[in-house]
């Protein structure tokens, strides 16, 4: 396997201009901000955070369904150089492709499972004859685990589980190098949860996908990632391989999510990290550390200054102040 | 005498295509101070069956039950006026999208001051000040201003703070949670769970959380109900439910967890879908997704056997349900039964 990376993000940024009403000012949100970090082929990265921190903004951006107001999007080698208005090369686009959290709204409700997947292919491979279309269509069908009879039945015959296979199939069509799975699985039940976690181990080994994967619940990012990044508030708060950040996470909020997330277990209890209040308002936020009005660590310092993300050691980075980083171990 | 008694509650929907049975023969005990968790995937019937009893589904649901009581009084048998004095007042519920069941066209004083006065009574100002204490007691920062938003000026974790200080405005009895924190992101969920902890204890009142997420069934319940297509499986002591699944569906539900499965390079799957309406097995209506059925299981019926505690719905169960307290098989578990196995059809060893 080469080490080059398939998907590389450099302060990677989204920001959003609101428009100013007659009795509002315009203002600017920044739903991502700063996210840096390389993606290789076979790996999963996992981005984990609350609703509203940024992590959907990823999503587009990878995807490159919006351009980043600023940083680099470096796809399979190729910079992706965007304007706004400006539509990306076809030939990267196919490289990238999203599948989203409802498999009851992506799907059209008018169309066959085979003329869904065949649709790509009716777009991308001009040279394709429609027969070769439809084996085509019929081999991702039994990949993905359904039957051949299948093919041309419409959504609304499909529980969520099998809908969510279908979506994988179309994503899959165009043998793209990167997946971004945008909250794949919270919305199916456990016993399906796992049959969809298992396909995507599957597809992964069998095709060398590298995979972004979106979610909150811990438990499953736990299980499939290699790297993770934990956002709040737009930005990255801590990175890392999983095993690290997960055994031992260092920034404050890291350490609240993972202790806010139950765990089926009767018989630990555990020292809870209390999170008091509610993520702030983007469109007001906080002076210095977005985190630090609801952080227990928090000092008058934080308020000052917003913490970059920096290296800890070789292979985690945390943007806290109160978190011993390379930097500082080198000062004292 | 149990605070809430149900027996044998059925519930039925006539559709285009026929009768559909979305809950069948359900029995719950819920007694003051007592926290029982429902667990199921969805169309388990879990959210059905507590709906049934707060009396809130459509007429088109048909309702029935050998006893269905509420502190002695058969829910059956009252007046519907009667009916609403217990319902919301003794007994209330708070529903899984918290945007979405409140009013928006009201502030959340105006929602809050209705609950109290229909069950309550009392002059204006001292429903405005109890409305001020409640939105006080269920966390809500800054009351005396919240108490005129809107509901779209609240975040989803302050409205479902609403919603509980709306249930739990006229000191019910029994609180019933449908799916409260499904919603909500995992750091206000703890918040919430806490609260609901929190005024359960306070309040000595009866919780029903109903949820689909064992990891909030393992941290907060004390007794726990297993439904499946709308049969209830096994209930069980939360410690040993989690040690002994007693029913075959509650064993692979709990090793598909991700948690459970470190080290396998697989996650364990139930294989196959709940069934529906039309794809209902013959005999136990797990058996095509077992991997302990025999032709047996695909012809008859289970039944719970009477000298089970755990009331297990299978042939065959697994394990005994109090393993873990006395690890002699011939501890019996409930005095006055004989802990043989009682019929013959049910071997001790499994295929």
């Amino acid at each position: 396997m080469s080490r080059e990376a398939v998907l590389r993000a450099r302060h990677l940024t989204r920001y959003y201009e609101i428009k100013g009403g007659p009795f509002s000012r315009p203002a600017t949100v920044k739903a991502l901000n700063e996210a840096s970090f390389e993606l290789f082929a076979g790996q999963t990265l996992a981005v984990v955070g609350e609703s509203g921190c940024g992590k959907s903004t990823l999503a587009r951006v990878l995807t490159m369904i919006e351009p980043p107001t600023s940083g680099e999007l470096t796809i399979n080698g190729q910079a992706v150089a965007l304007k706004p208005g400006q539509r990306p090369p076809a030939a990267l686009r196919r490289e990238v492709q999203i599948i989203f959290q409802n498999p009851y709204g992506s799907l059209n409700p008018r169309k066959t499972v085979a003329t869904m997947l065949e649709e790509p292919l009716k777009l991308n491979r001009r040279e394709m004859s429609a027969s070769q279309r439809r084996a085509a269509a019929l081999e991702m069908i039994e990949k993905v685990g359904l039957r051949p009879e299948h093919a041309d039945r419409y959504p609304h015959m499909f529980s969520g589980g099998q809908r969510q296979r279908i979506a994988i199939a179309r994503a899959l069509m165009l043998n793209p190098k990167i997946l971004v799975l945008d909250e794949p699985v919270s919305a199916l039940d456990l016993s399906i949860q796992a049959q969809v976690l298992n396909l995507l181990a599957d597809l992964q080994e069998e095709f060398g996908l590298a995979y972004v994967f979106i979610s909150h619940d811990l438990s499953v990012v736990r299980r499939i990632a290699d790297d993770v990044i934990v956002m709040y508030f737009g930005q990255p708060v801590e990175t890392g391989p999983a095993e690290t950040v997960f055994s031992q996470p260092r920034h404050p909020y890291t350490q609240a999510l993972f202790s806010a997330t139950p765990v089926a277990d009767p018989n630990r209890r555990r020292e809870r990290v209390r999170l008091k209040g509610e993520p702030p308002s983007p469109l007001a936020p906080p002076p210095g550390c977005p985190f630090a009005p609801r952080c227990h660590r928090a000092t008058e310092a934080c308020t000052r200054t917003d913490p970059p993300l920096e290296p800890v050691d070789d292979t985690v980075s945390v943007a806290c102040i109160h978190v011993e980083t390379r930097a500082s171990q080198a000062a004292s | 005498m149990a605070l809430l008694d149900i027996a044998g509650l059925s519930v039925r929907f006539q559709t285009n295509s026929g009768l559909f049975t979305a809950v069948e023969n359900v029995d719950i005990q819920v007694d003051h101070g007592d926290v029982l968790s429902i667990v199921g995937e969805s169309g388990s019937g879990k959210s059905v069956s507590m709906l049934a009893t707060m009396g809130l589904l459509p007429w088109t649901a048909q309702v029935s039950a050998e006893r269905m009581a509420f502190d002695g009084q058969d829910l059956q048998r009252l007046s519907s006026r009667q009916r609403r004095r217990i319902v919301g007042g003794e007994m209330s519920m708070i529903f899984q999208e918290p945007m979405s069941s409140l009013n928006p066209c009201f502030t959340v004083g105006t929602q809050i001051d209705e609950m109290i006065k229909q069950h309550k009574g009392g002059s204006r100002r001292e429903r405005h000040e109890r409305a001020l204490e409640l939105l006080a007691q269920v966390g809500i920062p800054d009351p005396a201003r919240r108490i005129k938003a809107y509901p779209h000026q609240l975040s989803g974790g302050m409205s479902q703070r609403v919603m509980i200080a709306m249930a739990i405005s006229c000191d019910p009895r029994l609180l019933i949670a449908d799916e409260p924190t499904t919603a909500l992101d995992v750091t206000i969920q703890a918040q919430i769970l806490e609260l609901l902890l929190k005024l359960q204890e306070e309040k000595g009142m009866a919780l029903i959380l109903i949820t689909h997420d064992m990891g909030v069934v393992a941290e907060t319940a004390k007794q726990v109900i297993v439904q499946y297509a709308g049969r209830q499986v096994e209930q069980q002591e939360v410690k040993s439910l989690f040690a002994h699944p007693r029913h075959p569906y509650t064993e692979a539900l709990l090793s598909a967890l991700p948690e459970r499965a470190a080290g396998q390079s697989r996650l364990p799957t139930i294989p196959g879908v709940v069934p529906g309406q039309h794809d209902r097995p013959t005999g136990c209506l797990f058996n095509p997704r077992c991997r302990y059925a025999t032709d047996h299981c695909r012809e008859v019926e289970p039944v719970a056997a009477p000298d089970d505690p755990a009331r297990t719905l299978c042939h065959y169960p697994l394990g005994r349900p109090d393993g873990e307290a006395s690890p002699e098989p011939s501890a019996d578990p409930s005095p006055g039964v004989s802990p043989e196995p009682s019929s013959p059809s049910r071997p001790e060893v499994r295929p």
